[in-house]
């Protein structure tokens, strides 16, 4: 035997890199399928770059105006043509009113929605639990125009109860106070709206996020003595938070970009109005539904720099909610 | 005081176990008396049945716990013994179509007699599960006093009670530097004697232990053993093993389970040396000398 | 000690299930919260159903803590308000649907006619006797926007989520995080979006298929989703086994795993087509509303459910009001059958037939 035989077996050989040529067919199946994967990529793309395209001129116009400013004139002048130099767009109003009717709604829904995942999760009997499922899972069926109607003909009644009540014994508080007795059509009832519209999604969401905590866990708690409520906090709570916290955030975006049922039941006023009680209000969404009608080619690149506004804010709010979401389970664990 | 008594005991575990044979551990083992339970005090199961749904799992069982204490469940998989053990305190009622029938007292009082509070007989009848489940967001220390958290229960001195918990946990050596880390950072074993030293906080009178070794290494098993010989003059215990060493090891009273294809059937209950030396029945015998099962 | 055979067996029973007592109990507290609250409104100026409700909250969560305490403690009275707390958020939270249930049928069964289905608007307007005119055109409309959209988004929907559970490459991570993104762009904005892209530099009037294809984009993300969760489900043994039978990756994919998933697959269709069947703000941006039957959606004004609702409603009159809840009834039956069919379909276990 001479020594260079015996050194092979000792030399740890290298890893073999496992290759296989794919047939045509499935070289064909997996560009196809790729194609269609990348087709939210290209959607998304295409909005952003037709928005920015069509709302470009209005930007740079308007500069920063567009987003602090509340005044929007698209100005005529005598011989009948727009105007550019006269005319002013902003929508600082109007975001601000996104957000404050969007928190209203995220006030009022939340903490339903968690306590109906928690009611459905841990305490509701099998029976019950399936047609409440089915129930709430509809309402996210629901048109938006169906709720806006329902909200108009009523909510309003009862809004507008409350909302006496409230500006009667709260209006010490600066959002609660009234300039004026006018409580139809407020951001206040906008907000109920929103806050039923985003029901379902929140309390689907928790659920799903509740159902998953950790079945050792909740009889460690049980079996210390613990009731169903010092249970849910020692193991539940921390379990589901960051995951609610998600699920909250898209609720937040849904809030945020609902055009019709806003439209429906807001007095649109473009101002700013942190008054939530008082009947005037807007958002991005149904702002650009009323101006589109009567508008002309120009006010229009207006509105479209207004939707890039809105996309991208949405854009923003639901990627941070379905981080957060994807997250939860694996941390904590 | 106490703490004295439990360290001679822990001696004496040892010497015996090095001695290192199945009969000799049973006989030092039997030199223990035990209670009386004709006091009514204690734990008693008096003709317990329970049913999943239509599937009837566990059949007429009656079984007398001694103040102090360790009876080991043994029996094949499927015999009943864990849905028996977790009956005792009240934990099989969490399966939504589970029944049962008969009798638990605690203390000469059913633990299923109407308007009882169950979180007061679970604070009374702990439990400690197969696999280590502490609360991931809790702290050691916090993990230990979680139960008098959930409990809503008052304590004159918490640092105490927490080292008094892990002491007689047999973890207190290993953790008293970092009892404010999070208790996810230990090993399997530690974090299963965290569950032991949980678990004691809230003063139980019977600590039931659902398999507390089968998801840990031999030498995590080995401490775990120490701490329930440890613990068996102050609580008493009663443990599920799929481990017959393990019975023959740690355990006073055994207690043989079977289900021959119908609901499984409590076989045979003796002291631990009988069980392993000389049982009654002969399906007891072909289990322990390990013909099946 | 050891067990006695031939012991008859006692009946199972369920001591932790509530009592006669304790429901008695409940009931007291209920009526002793109902009484409390019925005087509170007679001396206090309170008044009105809200108000009532409100009240019995309260007293209801006041008494029950008052009664648990006395009889478990301080622990026992917290879990038992807790309890009525999250009772009360699932009674609150499904109060609306039953309220909107009932207030379309109420509101819109007096508009149902069965001209609603023979006829269109092309010779009457909104403010015309109930009795007059139809929705025929809308019904077309609708159908023809929403058939349209499926053709469109179904494919791209599953290949996305064939490539998220089948291929599995580069962009996996990604394009999950894209289709979730995507399903959160407002409608509004994808209107916007076809607007710019297609009615501006091209058609620069309305149709039907710039309306389809708005919806498409709405439909994508709800169909991509549901279907990467049915294909999820098929277990892996069975891609494996087509391919272990010396079968390509496309073959297994389409003589195993989408034939296994099938009925999911039909549920995400339909779940999709559910989503954007009453969708309203990039219609009225896009499509026209008008009150004639128009078969073709590459050409002209195409009317359609949540326009001819959109119109009925901002026409004002009491007529047109009520012409907009049937047609809101005839809407929301569309979509109550559909999440039906879903529901039925994907109850199914995957892999039967």
């Amino acid at each position: 035997m001479s020594s260079t035989t015996t050194q092979i077996p000792a030399a740890i050989p290298p890893k073999r890199e496992i290759t296989t040529k794919p047939r045509f067919s499935d070289r064909v199946f997996r560009g196809v399928v790729t194609s269609g994967g990348l087709s939210s990529l290209v959607i998304l793309g295409l909005i952003l770059i037709f928005l920015l395209f069509n709302g470009y001129n209005t930007l740079k116009t308007q500069g920063l105006h567009f987003l602090t400013s509340s005044n929007w004139q698209a100005a005529i002048n005598d011989s009948g043509q727009i105007d550019p130099k006269n005319s002013h767009f902003g929508i600082a109003a109007m975001l601000i009113g996104t957000m404050v009717v969007a928190v209203i709604a995220v006030v009022i829904g939340v903490p339903i929605s968690v306590g109906a995942a928690i009611y459905l999760t841990f305490y509701a009997p099998e029976a019950v639990k399936k047609v409440m499922v089915s129930a709430i899972d509809l309402m996210a069926a629901f048109p938006s125009v169906l709720f806006g109607l329902w909200g108009f003909f009523v909510l309003e009644a009862s809004g507008e109860y409350w909302a006496k009540l409230l500006s009667k014994y709260f209006s010490w508080i600066p959002f609660f106070k009234l300039p004026a007795p006018y409580v139809t059509r407020s951001p206040f009832i906008a907000g109920l709206v929103l806050a039923v519209m985003i029901i379902p999604i929140v309390t689907s969401i928790s659920r799903e996020i509740f159902s998953q905590t950790p079945l050792d866990r909740m009889q460690a708690a049980y079996a210390l003595g613990g009731t169903r409520f010092a249970m849910l906090r020692a193991v539940a709570f921390p379990y589901a938070r960051s995951g609610i916290v998600g699920g909250i955030m898209l609720g937040l975006g849904r809030a945020m970009g609902e055009t019709v049922a806003v439209y429906t039941v807001l007095n649109i006023v473009y101002q700013v109005n942190w008054h939530i009680l008082f009947s005037a209000g807007g958002n991005v969404a149904s702002m650009i539904l009323l101006k589109f009608g009567e508008a002309s080619p120009y006010e229009i690149k207006a509105l479209m720099a207004a939707g890039l506004v809105l996309f991208i804010l949405t854009l923003i709010v639901n990627s941070l909610a379905n981080l957060i979401v994807s997250r939860t389970g694996k941390s904590g664990r | 005081m106490a703490l004295e008594s439990e360290e001679n005991q822990g001696d004496e575990m040892e010497t015996t176990a090095a001695k290192n044979s199945l009969s000799d551990i049973t006989a030092a083992r039997l030199q223990k008396q035990p209670g009386n339970s004709a006091l009514g005090v204690g734990l008693e199961a008096r003709g317990v049945h329970a049913w999943f749904g239509e599937k009837h799992a566990l059949s007429n069982v009656s079984l007398d716990f001694w103040p102090g204490t360790v009876t080991a469940l043994i029996g094949p998989s499927g015999c009943g013994k864990s849905t028996f053990i977790r009956t005792l305190n009240r934990m099989h009622e969490f399966i939504p179509t589970a029944a049962m029938a008969g009798e638990v007292l605690l203390n000469g009082e059913d633990i299923y007699a109407p308007g009882v509070d169950v979180t007061k007989i679970r604070l009374k009848v702990g439990m400690v599960f197969q696999k280590p489940n502490p609360f991931p967001s809790m702290t050691i220390a916090e993990n230990v006093l979680a139960g008098l958290k959930l409990a809503q229960l008052k304590v004159e001195n918490k640092d105490d009670l927490l080292e008094e918990c892990l002491e007689r946990a047999g973890l207190w050596s290993e953790v008293k530097d970092r009892l404010n880390t999070h208790g996810g950072a230990l090993s399997g074993g530690q974090q299963q004697r965290l569950c032991i030293a949980r678990a004691l906080a809230v003063r139980p009178q019977v600590l039931l232990m659902d398999e507390p070794c089968s998801a840990l290494d031999p030498g995590s098993t080995l401490r775990i053993e120490e701490t329930i010989s440890q613990l068996s003059s102050t609580v008493t215990i009663v443990i599920v093993t799929h481990n017959m060493q393990q019975a023959a090891r740690v355990s006073d009273y055994t207690a043989f389970f079977l289900s021959d294809g119908g609901p499984g059937q409590m076989i045979e209950v003796g002291s631990t040396n009988e069980i392993f030396s000389r049982p009654k029945d002969e399906r007891t015998e072909n289990y322990v000398t390990g013909r099946f099962g | 000690m050891s067990t006695i055979e031939k012991v008859p067996t006692p009946p199972p029973r369920k001591p932790w299930a509530p009592t006669p007592i304790d429901r008695a109990k409940t009931a007291g507290i209920l009526a002793a919260a109902i009484i409390v609250s019925l005087a509170v409104l007679f001396v206090t100026p309170l008044s009105g159903k809200l108000a009532f409700a409100a009240v019995f909250f309260v007293a209801y969560l006041s008494i029950d803590f008052v009664v648990s305490f006395a009889k478990a403690g301080r622990a026992a009275a917290v879990d038992s308000v807790f309890r009525g707390l999250v009772t009360t958020a699932i009674a609150i939270a499904v109060m609306p649907i039953i309220s909107i249930l009932v207030t379309v049928w109420v509101r819109g069964h007096h508009g149902l006619h069965w001209t609603l289905f023979t006829k269109d608007m092309h010779s009457n307007s909104f403010t015309d006797p109930v009795g007059q005119g139809g929705l025929l055109h809308a019904i077309i409309g609708t159908f023809l926007l929403v058939f349209v959209a499926m053709i469109i988004s179904v494919p791209i929907g599953i290949l996305t989520a064939l490539y998220l559970t089948e291929v599995r490459g580069r962009f996996t991570r990604p394009i999950e995080f894209l289709v979730q993104a995507m399903s959160g762009v407002p409608s509004i904005v994808a209107g916007l979006f076809i607007y710019a892209a297609i009615l501006i530099p091209f058609t620069k009037t309305v149709n039907g298929i710039q309306g389809s294809l708005a919806l498409a984009i709405l439909m994508i993300p709800t169909v991509a989703r549901t279907s990467q969760e049915v294909l999820k489900l098929i277990p892996e043994d069975l891609r494996e086994a087509g391919v272990a039978l010396g079968g390509t990756q496309w073959r297994s994919v389409a003589l195993v795993v989408v034939p296994a998933a099938r009925s999911g697959l039909i549920t995400a269709m339909i779940l999709g087509v559910a989503r954007v069947a009453g969708e309203t703000a990039p219609i009225l941006l896009l499509t026209g509303g008008s009150g004639t039957k128009n078969y073709n959606v590459f050409s002209g004004s195409l009317g359609s459910l949540p326009n001819y609702v959109w119109q009925a409603f901002s026409a004002g009159t009491p007529e047109s009001i009520t012409r907009a809840w049937a047609g809101i009834l005839v809407l929301l039956v569309i979509v109550v059958i559909l999440f039906t069919a879903a529901r039925v379909l994907g109850n199914r276990k995957v892999g039967k037939k």
